[in-house]
């Protein structure tokens, strides 16, 4: 673990750096491999739709003596209907029968009870009308797309509308994976499922919002310099914040990790394994996305700016006018040391001869002007 | 909820990280002792978790009615509907809407589900009912006037033309009217004798000439009660007559009861308060109107006598059985000039009549505004204001839900051991301030979910219990993204006090950027969606609200006091905070002072 702190030390002065934005062709194409494979399978496999979006009943009667094939022959006897068996983990078995009103599934249940030998009032019967899952569904999509909107609208605010179309696009672009995962693998799509893929809406866009908010305080002076591109400031902030990402991610993962895998292991199917596993699903692809698509796109985008494109000119033609000096010094000045009047006595930190990329770094509207404890120590002085 | 209040002055100076704690601890002692003192220590259990039956209705257009799926009509719905679920006895019973077309209702272990089902989202009967017999609402036998001298028979027929009055066979003959006595009666006597004056109804077919037949029957024999020679008739007029002194109106069980599977046509027995507030009971002859036959109903201020009444319209066919019924009515003497109007059994109320009336009638009586306002309603939507379908029933047994429930918690405590571990692995000391700060945000959460039980009906749901066991990472990233920014003022070559306060307002602005985000999506979801998705929505925004609480109000004073300590400040190998190891920077300057620890507070050891 030192030794991913070792890294994240390394990472953070610039030592060590993935170039994403200069590969980040090759991530797209990876990308738009993996949604064109979501959309066929989607469109070609189709989604397993759970029978909350068939209309039907769920029998879930306690553990018994008989096997799988016995009861899915007793259900089928007794409702007319195809039954679908699963065992689950503590020997309870639950029983999906399509098509069956409150009337039937009140039959089926006395007479999966007699047949089976338990006590009625064990077995539990859950009846769900084909309109319920589609109105789910339905106010998922509202919801889906009113939140959209408006963290559009609050990101381009917070940010700048590159980030926040940059951010759109990275969730639109998870919510896409974590549908073709479910119907590549044939997992079924419950009331569940759905909750899960709308939880992925806040969680994917948290990293995004780390990487985004680093890189705002680091370009935020970009066109005063002329040492670095803003597609390398925009790395520069991806590799500063790789540490908190990851770790930020993992420990994301841990708890719905966690549920998955013993959720599952318990009850064999359920609520808890619906909602965890698609969570699992969008936390990664948004981890992946934050990293690998958003802030690149941010750069894409960003460059076609008129006056970052003259940020590049300049800074490519000073490059080659040093070229002939060899190597141009790298950027060990560093962002994260804005001047921050706020305890400093004013040691901005701007090394004589190297324009650091960054600005200062909280905009002056959210530092506190006021009730400064007292100066700090000496030792915060540079 | 805490005090999150308080003045933002420890911005990202040190502030006084002492006092805030304190206040922090104070509140969440005051919610904790709060809980104590409610009596709920536990979070209510979902339907889901505890056991019980969930019943989803979705209201559906009717032609006709475009806007018929309103609010107020929702909320109608869901009282009348309310009001027969608890009447199973029911006291935990639950009826939501639930988005702005869906009711749900939640019935908990231990109820006759299918009662339950049958009960809810049939359309509520309201019916307009002669009076027979009025008595207190207690079982004792109590003096009652039983009805005296001979009414005449009403033999005006009203423009309705019913001149077929005698047309059904059944005149009425010629006795005199039953024994008038002046002294009590027992209550079973006058039943008995209201009873007699009633016949024995046909089903009904075809609703007008229906009331007309009845009511000639009524009105021949209400003033000519017959002996019926019916045996049958005897048996059931004296069950009656033991159901109505028996009754015991102040037990809502029995009020429910009594007259629950008695069809419109029958003779029954019911209960309502009169104006003084106090219960009744009543035998009631068979329906004569049916809520179907009010077209509509308003509470009214009455200018000329300025007090609250409530004017009916009926629909045309009303009209005509309404003026039948009051002009058969207003000859009569008390109690049986009064007809009732019932609503799922219970009367609602039961005006007396004075004239023959028409297509329009107005109530008065001790009205309140509300009371006159929720009368029309009543009367207007007697039969639930919309129709309804049964989108889902399920029925969970508490074994399953505890099952359930079991496992997540399981799986919420390994992933929390998980996200302890890896902490710990990766931030050494400082997981010791992530980890109390992860209990103090449970304790939170626990004790706000369990008040908000009772205070607002939330119970928890499998999907909710998922949604706190998730946002599990979303308080620890927040206190990573402070963490990392330490360390980076650290690698700086700043000394740890420093370094805390400088990392603080940009990793509070990061913060509280991506929380926003989270409490929108969750926000979102909650007032759009609903059932099991928006228990999940709402504990996932009280857990990103409580996470920047806690983060605010706790962690970061927290970070401020241990900075002064030896163990961090010194940057100790075991603290997460060395710079060797961190790779700080050598500062510029090394300053000697900067190493004064300030407070003596014994190091935490993780």
């Amino acid at each position: 673990m030192s030794k991913l702190g070792d890294l994240g030390a390394r990472l953070y002065r610039g030592e060590v750096g993935y170039d994403f934005i200069g590969k980040r062709m090759f991530w797209y194409a990876i990308s738009i491999l993996i949604t064109i494979t979501a959309i066929v399978a989607v469109a070609v496999r189709g989604l397993n739709m759970g029978i909350e979006f068939k209309g039907g009943a769920v029998f879930t009667i306690p553990k018994t003596e008989a096997s799988i094939s016995q009861v899915q022959e007793d259900a089928e006897r007794a409702s007319g209907h195809d039954a679908i068996v699963q065992k689950l983990g503590n020997g309870t078995m639950r029983i999906q029968v399509t098509e069956l009103d409150t009337a039937q599934s009140a039959k089926v249940k006395t007479q999966l009870a007699k047949d089976l030998n338990v006590d009625e009032n064990k077995i539990a019967a859950d009846l769900v009308g084909p309109s319920w899952g589609e109105t789910i569904a339905n106010k998922a999509w509202n919801g889906l797309a009113i939140f959209m909107v408006l963290v559009v609208i609050y990101l381009a605010i917070a940010f700048e509308w590159r980030m926040a179309v940059a951010a759109l696009i990275a969730l639109i672009h998870d919510l896409t994976i974590t549908v073709g995962v479910y119907a590549l693998v044939g997992f079924e799509v419950t009331p569940g499922t759905v909750i899960g893929l709308l939880t992925i809406l806040g969680y994917s866009l948290y990293d995004t919002v780390v990487v985004f908010d680093s890189l705002k305080e680091g370009s935020e002076k970009i066109t005063k310099q002329s040492r670095w591109t803003y597609s390398e400031v925009a790395n520069r902030s991806i590799n500063s914040t790789l540490v908190r990402s990851i770790n930020t991610t993992v420990v994301a993962l841990l708890p719905v990790g966690g549920l998955l895998f013993i959720g599952g292991g318990f009850l064999g199917a359920g609520m808890l394994n619906d909602i965890s596993l698609s969570l699992f699903v969008g936390l990664a692809a948004g981890a992946y996305s934050s990293i690998f698509i958003a802030t690149p796109l941010v750069a894409d985008l960003k460059e076609r700016d008129p006056q970052i494109k003259a940020l590049k000119k300049r800074v490519l033609a000073k490059r080659a006018a040093a070229a002939a000096k060899g190597e141009p010094a790298d950027g060990s000045a560093d962002d994260a040391d804005g001047g921050d009047g706020g305890y400093e006595d004013g040691g901005d930190g701007t090394e004589p001869g190297t324009p650091a990329p960054a600005g200062a770094g909280a905009s002056a509207g959210q530092r506190p002007r006021g009730g400064r404890g007292r100066p700090s120590g000496p030792g915060g002085r540079r | 909820m805490a005090a999150p209040n308080k003045g933002r002055r420890q911005a990202g100076s040190p502030g006084r990280p002492g006092r805030t704690l304190a206040l922090f601890l104070i509140a969440m002692v005051a919610l904790t002792g709060g809980m104590f003192w409610s009596g709920h220590v536990t979070p209510r259990l979902g339907i889901d978790l505890a056991g019980g039956t969930s019943i989803t209705l979705e209201a559906k257009n009717t032609p006709g009615k475009p806007n018929a799926i309103n609010k107020t009509n929702m909320d109608t719905a869901v009282s009348i509907i309310e009001r027969r679920v608890n009447g199973l006895g029911v006291s935990e019973a639950e009826v939501q809407t639930q988005g702005d077309k869906n009711i749900i209702v939640n019935i908990p272990k231990g109820t006759n589900e299918k009662q339950a089902q049958k009960q809810v989202g049939t359309t509520a009967q309201l019916y307009f009912r002669p009076v027979l017999t009025v008595a207190a609402g207690s079982p004792i036998a109590a003096p009652s006037a039983s009805p005296s001298g001979s009414p005449s028979p009403s033999a005006s027929p009203d423009k309705a033309g019913n001149s077929d009055k005698a047309g059904d066979g059944k005149a009425g003959d010629d006795e005199a009217s039953a024994t008038p006595t002046s002294s009590a009666t027992a209550q079973g006597r006058a039943v008995t004798d209201a009873l007699k004056k009633d016949t024995t109804p046909t089903p009904t077919d075809s609703a007008a000439s229906d009331a007309d037949k009845k009511d000639a029957d009524k009105s021949g024999d209400a003033a000519t009660p017959s002996p019926s020679a019916d045996p049958a008739e005897e048996a059931a007029a004296a069950a009656l007559e033991k159901k109505f002194t028996s009754l015991d109106c102040s037990k809502q069980a029995q009020r429910t009861s009594v007259n629950q599977d008695a069809a419109p046509e029958d003779t029954i027995v019911a209960c309502g308060k009169n104006s003084g507030g106090e219960w009744e009971k009543y035998v009631l002859g068979p329906a004569e109107i049916e809520g179907t036959d009010v077209d509509d109903a308003k509470g009214v201020l009455d200018p000329q006598r300025g007090m609250w009444i409530v004017t009916m319209d009926f629909t045309k066919g009303g009209t005509k059985k309404f003026q039948t019924i009051t002009a058969k009515l207003s000859q009569q003497q008390a109690p049986m000039n009064q007809f009732a109007i019932v609503l799922d059994g219970d009367v609602v109320s039961a005006p007396s009549v004075s004239q023959t009336l028409g297509g329009s009638a107005e109530i008065s009586g001790s009205f309140t505004q509300q009371s006159a306002q929720d009368l029309a309603n009543i009367l207007s939507y007697g039969a639930l204001p919309l129709s309804f379908q049964e989108q889902s029933v399920t029925t969970v047994t508490a074994a399953l839900g505890g099952e359930q429930l079991e496992a997540g918690l399981i799986a919420g405590a390994i992933g929390l051991a998980l996200v302890i571990i890896y902490l710990v692995a990766y931030y050494r000391g400082l997981a010791g301030i992530a980890i109390i700060s992860l209990g103090a945000s449970g304790v939170l959460t626990y004790t706000i979910m369990s008040l908000l039980g009772p205070g607002i009906g939330f119970a928890l749901n499998l999907p909710a219990v998922c949604g706190a066991i998730v946002a599990i990472g979303i308080t620890a990233d927040s206190f990573i993204v402070y963490f990392e920014r330490v360390r980076d003022e650290i690698r700086e070559g700043r000394t740890l006090r420093p370094a805390v306060e400088r990392a603080w307002p940009r990793a509070r602005r990061t913060i509280l950027v991506s929380d926003f985000v989270s409490f929108l999506a969750a926000a979102v979801l909650f007032v759009v969606t609903v059932g099991k998705v928006q228990g999940f929505a709402f504990t996932l925004g009280l857990t990103t609200l409580l996470d920047v609480v806690v983060v605010f109000f706790f962690t970061k004073p927290v970070m401020t006091l241990l900075a002064r300590t030896k163990f961090f400040s010194s940057g100790h190998p075991w603290s997460g905070l060395d710079p060797q190891r961190l790779g700080a920077k050598p500062p510029l300057r090394r300053s000697r002072t900067a190493v004064r620890v300030s407070a003596p507070i014994d190091p935490k050891e993780a």
